[in-house]
């Protein structure tokens, strides 16, 4: 891992992200290769793939948390490391169950050593909605509510780039479509890369939308729904791009089989 | 009603066992009845409180050492990663010696004072402890740690912010676990040689065939023990609010 160092950079700049070349392999078997795609500066990208195609893995190699495959390259679009400037929020909420809601978001301060700033962690949750349960345990919340927490803790970072990993997955229709819109809104001015299994979400979330498929991803290229997100995704203009995204879904490449 | 339970339990049991004695016409010597078993512990209550006292610091101390040495192992091991390979094998075999077999040698290099039964009571609970607290502290949720990895945390604050509390829960089961079994070698120990303690009173009674005694003896160390492992319990219970999964031996 890669230690956060020292403000050689502005971290807090707008940033992009550019992935080339991406291989992702899982016990010495290769699934995706060639893979190159970009996350638009301040946009939402979404990362669409049938299951156990390594969508995880490639988020986990973006934060740095997988050594990559040597001929993968990510950087920033400013052509810098973004080593210090990722968020990552997973399907769990990941909260720990010995510390407070505000305890939790202010978690990051408590890991470096640093003095955590609970003022701010506070208002977060406040603008995440949940600062009535700022005291509570997570043991105490409800899915919706922890994700909320969840959600207030990857603000306090105040990462440029933010990593979601199906964070909306496990909660029920209306919660998710309440999260989607609070997450959407608070993450405006960041960057954001959000892995899902749901073509719906990716339609309504996503600036442009990306499909990992098995094998070669030469050809790879995104598909741009009209409009800007949020988007309604029953609207019939966008029928023609679900038929997009299914098909994809459905069909390998087969190249590297 | 709660604790009604237990308290109608024991009164049955006594009842049983006095019915027990009556019928069949039981002597003394093999079985002595409930109420001659308490005569004796209330006529020799001050030899038996000494007696318990002895037993009871070998007890705690035991107790107190076991769970040092086991932290400090389980900690070790998890931090440094070879040592875990070495250290593992000597723990297994450590438990596949029976730790009553080591009493007369433990006797015999530390003498017939409170020391090899400190000794055999913290070899005792050494093991429970070890093994639940690093079994703990190996099953970090990997989430917890990728996240804490990503905020830009060391090696050092993960295990002090992450991995120890998420093993607490463990660490807490072994420690009921130990705190069970502690009673065991300290008795043990006392049945080698000594000269003090509920266990080498209870062979004494039992040399010169005052069962009463024994019995009675016996009786001050179930209800210590008892005491030892429900005050522990509920230490626990306070300090340690959260779970962090769900953990099968919690309910021992």
């Amino acid at each position: 891992m890669t230690p956060v160092e020292p403000q050689t950079m502005p971290h807090d700049l707008p940033v992009g992200l550019r992935v080339e070349n991406m291989q992702l392999g899982w016990n010495g078997r290769s699934l995706v290769e060639g893979l190159t795609f970009e996350a638009l500066p301040q946009a939402w990208t979404c990362l669409l793939g049938e299951s156990g195609v390594g969508k995880s893995t490639l988020l986990r190699t973006i934060a740095d948390l997988i050594a990559p495959h040597p001929t993968t390259q990510i950087t920033g679009s400013d052509g810098k490391d973004l080593a210090g400037r990722i968020a990552y929020m997973a399907q769990q909420d990941l909260l720990l169950p010995w510390l407070s809601a505000t305890e939790n978001v202010a978690l990051g301060a408590r890991l470096r050593g640093e003095q955590p700033d609970f003022t701010t962690a506070r208002r977060l949750l406040e603008r995440t909605g949940i600062v009535e349960r700022a005291d509570a345990r997570p043991g105490e919340m409800s899915g919706g509510e922890r994700q909320r927490v969840a959600l207030a803790r990857t603000l306090m970072e105040e990462r440029p780039v933010v990593l979601m990993d199906e964070p909306f997955s496990a909660l029920d229709a209306i919660t998710r479509t309440q999260l989607q819109d609070l997450a959407f809104e608070l993450l405006q001015s960041r960057t954001v890369l959000m892995v899902t299994h749901d073509p719906f979400e990716a339609l309504r979330l996503g600036q442009s939308i990306h499909i990992l498929r098995a094998g070669a991803n030469g050809d790879h290229k995104p598909i741009i729904p009209p409009g800007t997100p949020l988007r309604d995704p029953t609207d019939p203009s966008l029928r023609q791009n679900y038929h997009a995204i299914m098909f994809a879904l459905s069909h390998r490449t087969g190249a590297a089989e | 009603m709660k604790f009604l339970r237990p308290l109608v339990v024991f009164l049955g049991l006594l009842i049983v066992w006095h019915l027990v004695v009556t019928f069949l016409n039981m002597p003394a010597f093999i079985l002595p009845s409930p109420k001659s078993v308490i005569l004796v512990a209330m006529a020799r209550a001050d030899t038996l409180l000494g007696h318990a006292a002895v037993t009871l610091a070998e007890i705690l101390l035991g107790l107190l050492f076991g769970t040092l040495f086991g932290i400090a192992s389980a900690l070790f091991m998890a931090y440094f990663r070879p040592a875990r390979s070495w250290l593992l094998p000597v723990l297994v075999v450590s438990q596949a010696i029976p730790v009553f077999t080591l009493a007369p040698v433990l006797v015999l290099w530390f003498g017939y004072g409170m020391a090899p039964k400190v000794a055999m009571a913290t070899l005792i609970i050494y093991f429970p402890v070890t093994a639940a607290f690093y079994d703990g502290l190996r099953r970090t949720e990997t989430g917890w740690v990728d996240l804490a990895r990503t905020m830009g945390a060391s090696k050092a604050a993960i295990l002090r912010q992450i991995r120890i509390p998420a093993a607490l829960p463990a660490f807490a089961s072994g420690l009921r676990v130990a705190a069970a079994v502690a009673p065991i070698g300290a008795v043990v120990g006392e049945w080698v040689g000594a000269s003090a303690g509920l266990g080498y009173y209870m062979l004494l009674m039992n040399g010169r065939v005052q069962t009463d005694a024994m019995f009675a003896a016996l009786f001050v160390l179930a209800i210590m023990a008892v005491c030892i492992y429900f005050l522990i319990d509920l230490a626990l219970r306070r300090l340690i609010t959260w779970q962090t999964e769900a953990d099968p031996a919690s309910s021992f």
